[in-house]
């Protein structure tokens, strides 16, 4: 029976996700309680935020750049047939702060440092280093896992702002020093147009969920791997791909809540 | 003299796989004693059960009187403070020097002033004969001293037990002696007591005070090493002396005949 056998193949798959979903819940309560020790020990999140955070700034510096140079020539492409040119600060700083600094930032920190968290903890796993911690009587959630939640956590709001900066600044030289907006109205249209509270604050917000759901995921994926080369490989992939799933949909909803064009 | 861990009527089965069935062991305080068997006869699975990390699925361990699966979880930890586990390849943390790996459960489990964790840490990588090597990272030694290294990381909290899974695997003979020798000299010196699980038979006799041999999840032998020697019991006979034919059969074949895999017909 083929189409039976397809069914039962596809229910296993569904309740194998909804069992995943929950014990990467279960994972995020008990990752949050034994966080007592990660603030007892600052310095454990330190060290974790240099690893996952300061080693994305320049990707996320160059990338930021990037993005604001390609928003300046394309956005003052659009502007100009309308004749509102002055606009281009207010266009590259709203999509930058409200959408693409969150996003892209989060897409680039979940393959930068997420995969990194998920092989450093596959390994660590493969290498018994994680079973000898818990013979060794400290917990390898509180010792391990926390501190790279909370370094996560803590970064990713900080890269995303750093990203939306260096678009800024790639949006203004393109648009002012080289094709010759007007500087004075590409910054004050940018200073009346962006709203701190329901722009930059929106924008952080999204990114300190992104941050949530890519940290979660990684460190769920690397403490899940099978403890074998094929298991952290497919634990990296998945992480990856999750997490690039799972920032997008969050930010379908979130945007959907923030921004209702009221 | 009494004894600090007891295995009472264990059993243990993963699924439906039984492992372990019916041990009954009794490692007696100071000594030093030796598990032995084939690859896959239930030998680590042994020590995840002492160590906590595995139930047993009837029967109980008991370390110093209390039974180890009864334990929540901060009485396990507590329990485990007092034992040492080496594990077969070490698993010393790579993203630490060998300094700090030492001092590691220090640090953890301790508030001893940092002065105090190094001259600590320096007597123990004395004793492993690894002084010299405490600023080097895990992947700069060879597996001999990484070895070495986690046994005085293992020793670091001078445990009332120690616990050692294939301490001799790939080791040259040189290291074999070397980690041998220390297994038998921290212990004494600890008044430790410690259970080595191998299948290193000649090793193994020359350091410990009691073997037990498990084979299929039974003990099928069990005695002082001299006893061992002068077993005549095939299966002890037969893995003393390393013998292809014996009890212990060569081919795994499974239900199916060797003319149906072959797909001729007998």
């Amino acid at each position: 029976m083929p189409i039976a056998k397809s069914l039962r193949a596809v229910g296993h798959r569904a309740v194998n996700v909804v069992w995943r979903i929950g014990f990467a819940t279960r994972f995020l309560y008990l990752t949050l309680t034994h966080s007592g020790m990660s603030f007892r020990r600052f310095q454990l999140i330190v060290k974790e935020l240099f690893a996952s955070g300061v080693m994305s700034l320049i990707i996320i510096g160059v990338a930021g750049l990037f993005v604001g140079i390609v928003l300046g020539l394309q956005g003052y492409e659009t502007l100009k047939r309308y004749g509102s040119e002055s606009a281009l600060g207010s266009l590259v700083a709203l999509s930058l702060v409200r959408e693409l600094g969150p996003v892209l930032a989060a897409l680039l920190f979940a393959s930068r440092a997420g995969s990194a968290m998920t092989a450093e903890i596959g390994l660590m796993k493969a290498t018994e280093q994680i079973a000898a911690m818990e013979m060794m009587a400290v917990s390898p959630l509180a010792r391990v896992i926390a501190p790279r939640f909370w370094a996560g956590i803590i970064s990713m709001p900080l890269l995303a702002a750093i990203f939306s900066a260096m678009g800024v600044f790639g949006g203004y030289v393109v648009g002012v020093v080289i094709i010759g907006v007007d500087e004075g109205s590409f910054w004050s249209q940018m200073q009346s147009t962006v709203d701190f509270q329901h722009d930059i604050m929106n924008g952080v917000l999204k990114s300190f969920v992104f941050g949530v759901a890519v940290t979660v995921i990684a460190l769920f994926e690397g403490f899940d791997a099978p403890p074998t080369a094929e298991g952290v490989s497919g634990a990296t992939t998945r992480t990856v791909v999750q997490s690039s799933l799972a920032i997008l949909l969050l930010d379908v909803i979130l945007t959907a809540f923030m921004f209702r064009g009221a | 003299m009494s004894a600090l861990v007891e295995i009472q009527d264990v059993n243990f089965s993963y699924d439906q796989r039984a492992i372990l069935n019916g041990i009954n062991m009794s490692f007696g305080k100071g000594k030093v004693i030796a598990v032995m068997g084939g690859s896959g006869c239930g030998k680590t699975t042994l020590l995840r059960l002492i160590g906590g990390a595995l139930k047993p699925t009837r029967g109980s361990v008991k370390f110093d009187g209390s039974v180890i699966h009864e334990m929540n979880q901060r009485e396990l930890y507590e329990v485990r403070r007092k034992m040492g586990v080496l594990f077969q390849f070490g698993a010393l943390f790579t993203d630490m020097s060998v300094f700090d790996n030492v001092a590691f459960q220090m640090r953890e489990h301790t508030n001893l002033p940092e002065e105090i964790i190094h001259d600590l840490v320096m007597m123990k990588l004395h004793a492993v004969g690894l002084r010299g090597t405490h600023a080097q990272f895990p992947a700069e030694l060879s597996g001999g001293m990484a070895r070495r290294v986690a046994l005085a990381r293992t020793v670091a909290l001078d445990p009332m037990l120690i616990l050692y899974d294939e301490p001799f695997a790939g080791l040259d003979p040189i290291s074999l002696s070397v980690v041998g020798q220390l297994i038998r000299k921290l212990n004494d010196a600890l008044g430790a007591t410690s259970v080595v699980v191998t299948h290193d038979v000649q090793e193994s006799l020359k350091i410990v005070d009691y073997v037990y041999f498990i084979a299929d999840g039974v003990i099928v032998a069990e005695g002082t090493p001299d006893e061992i020697r002068a077993s005549d019991k095939p299966f002890v006979h037969q893995f003393v002396h390393g013998e292809i034919d014996g009890p212990i059969p060569f081919q795994h074949a499974g239900a199916r005949s060797y003319a149906q895999d072959l797909k001729v017909s007998a």
